[in-house]
């Protein structure tokens, strides 16, 4: 059970294919138009549940409850070995080989 | 009696909720025909460049550093013929408080904002633009949403527009996230019908002359410390209103610096595809914004666009993903400076235009950006590789955007390859024509020829073969 004014992640389909703009390219036209925003959960629910949350501007949305205390995962990617490859390059065509 | 909120219906009330959100009536500055009166429009609703630097300076945007990258110019010098090798500068806009400068757009936006009374603030941005409203309506008491396009329709996210969405979660901002689509337009609208908040775009006179300030400090502190002005200032060129207010700008200064745009070469790929969304490693100052924001600007969230980058540019050049990725490690590597992709686009570009030009000369990127987790080069080309994308060193003139990257084997082959600019002002008056129901006036010749930085002549020429 997560408890009503838990921080929580919602998504919702704003367009269902069939409703998507003209102009839109093949594939996309495939798929629904989605939205995900996060705000304060209005009511005890479950994940999976139609829910409606407040942002932090006060707004009232509503979606389903995916996440609770959504956190940022991004990171510094894996290691690229061909960076190494060019900082010794550069700094041997400007220092010489010994230094690079 | 409530209000139809399809798609069809919403954007049917397009202009009534921009002109409550945006509080300009465009329809002032019109003449009826192809022409309207730029310069009114700026002058009207705009701000002048001493209350812009006041506005500005109050809320700690601006006055950035002018870095010299002497051991980028050197290794430029090694690759150039014997006596070239313009001296290689930056202005550190990743001072300002967001972290770029878009601090400076929205800086006059949300004061404007504020002058007029709304409560808060939007903006539809997947770029830094999104950190800079959260960061000035934060310091103005303003509540601000970001409306950004994050992922896929595989809810894969591009690592670069995540870390924006936390940095605007950061500074206090709701940042309402999409899957790929113009239609993101509608949820905007949408957002701003219910909440009655001010539409901090980027294209309004507000938000380009507020970046004026920068295309005259340059001139200033180039004075100041050179003597003189910079020969040549090279813009990242997307939606065409970095390198509008900085020539403006410079322009106000009185300083006749050649204005170079640059863009990342995303060729071939279409910026609505949900496939194709995560096989670019930029997410902005590329192609598929420069190009048909130049030739045309009114493609924008407001009626009149107050980014019109044909009227300034002398030169235009697109540089390869895999360039920008090299010159970003060099930069790192030789000047121990990590910066973000926006600024290091164009310093790509300025690389292999300082070889072009004489040492005595000058050449500076007037901007760079903040990076971080996901807004970094290793990240951005450990996804690509995630994504199917092969990556390696070669020519990167041969780099087919959404199937390679190719670093430059040696970094001489770095070249800025330039786009035919008289084919895109004859597209510009081409649209224009082809949006126009009455007779061509001779308000509307001067005036094109104004748009595309030509002359009647060249617009009549361009007229008669349509």
């Amino acid at each position: 059970m997560i408890k009503k004014g838990e921080w929580v992640r919602i998504h919702k389909i704003i367009l269902q294919p069939s409703e998507r703009a003209p102009q839109v390219p093949e594939d996309t036209k495939q798929v629904p138009l989605e939205m995900w925003d996060k705000g304060f959960l209005q009511e005890d629910a479950e994940i999976g549940d139609e829910v409606t949350i407040e942002t932090v501007t006060g707004r009232a949305e509503t979606g389903t409850l995916i996440e609770v205390n959504p956190y940022y995962e991004h990171d510094f990617g894996k290691f690229v070995p061909e960076l190494l490859t060019i900082d010794k390059q550069v700094r041997g065509i400007l220092f010489g080989g010994d230094q690079a | 009696m409530t209000i139809a909120n399809d798609y069809q219906s919403v954007m049917g009330r397009k202009a009534e909720i921009m002109l409550k959100s945006v509080g300009i009536d465009y329809s002032a500055f019109e003449s009826g025909s192809i022409a309207f009166d730029y310069e009114k429009m700026m002058r009207e609703t705009g701000y002048t460049l001493e209350e812009m630097q006041e506005i500005q300076y109050s809320v700690n945007v601006g006055n950035t550093p002018v870095l010299e990258l002497k051991n980028l110019t050197a290794l430029a010098r090694k690759c150039a013929p014997l006596g070239k090798g313009a001296r290689i500068f930056i202005k550190d806009e990743a001072a300002n408080p967001s972290g770029s400068f878009k601090a400076r757009r929205a800086a006059n936006a949300v004061y404007h904002a504020k002058r007029l009374g709304y409560k808060g603030v939007i903006a539809a941005t997947s770029g830094n633009y999104g950190a800079a409203v959260a960061s000035q309506a934060a310091i103005a008491g303003l509540k601000c949403i970001i409306v950004q396009e994050c992922y896929d329709s595989k809810g894969v996210g591009q690592p670069e527009i995540v870390e924006k969405a936390r940095k605007c979660e950061a500074l206090g901002a709701e940042v309402v996230q999409l899957s790929v689509g113009p239609e993101l337009f509608y949820k905007f609208l949408l957002l701003l019908e219910e909440t009655g908040y001010f539409n901090a775009s980027l294209y309004t006179p507000f938000g380009i002359a507020g970046v004026e300030t920068l295309g005259y400090e340059i001139a200033m502190q180039f004075r100041e410390k050179y003597g003189k002005d910079p020969d040549a200032v090279v813009c990242t060129n997307a939606g065409g209103g970095n390198l509008t207010g900085t020539a403006r700008g410079l322009r106000k200064a009185g300083a006749n610096s050649t204005v170079i745009g640059a863009s990342v070469n995303l060729a071939g790929l279409h910026m609505a595809s949900d496939g194709q969304f995560n096989r670019k490693s930029f997410t902005t100052g590329h192609t598929g914004f420069g190009m048909p924001f130049s030739s045309w600007p009114d493609r924008s969230d407001v009626p009149r666009s107050a980014a019109r980058p044909l009227r300034y540019m002398d030169r235009y050049v697109t540089i390869a993903q895999g360039e920008v990725f090299y010159i970003t490690e060099t930069l790192a590597s030789l000047e121990g400076l990590e910066k973000g992709p926006a600024g290091n686009t164009a310093l790509a570009a300025a690389f292999a235009i300082a070889q072009e030009m004489d040492q005595d000369e000058m050449i500076l990127v007037q901007e760079t950006e903040y990076t971080g987790a996901g807004k970094h080069i290793q990240p951005q080309i450990s996804f690509a590789k995630d994504n199917g994308i092969e990556v390696f060193f070669g020519d990167p003139s041969e780099e087919v955007p959404g199937k390679t990257i190719i670093f430059p084997s040696h970094p001489s082959m770095i070249k800025a390859r330039e786009v035919d600019l008289d084919h895109m002002r004859r597209s510009l008056i081409k649209t224009a024509v082809n949006n126009c129901s009455g007779v061509l006036t001779e308000e509307d010749i001067l005036f094109l020829a104004e748009e595309t930085k030509t002359d009647e002549g060249f617009v009549k020429g361009v007229l008669k073969s349509l």
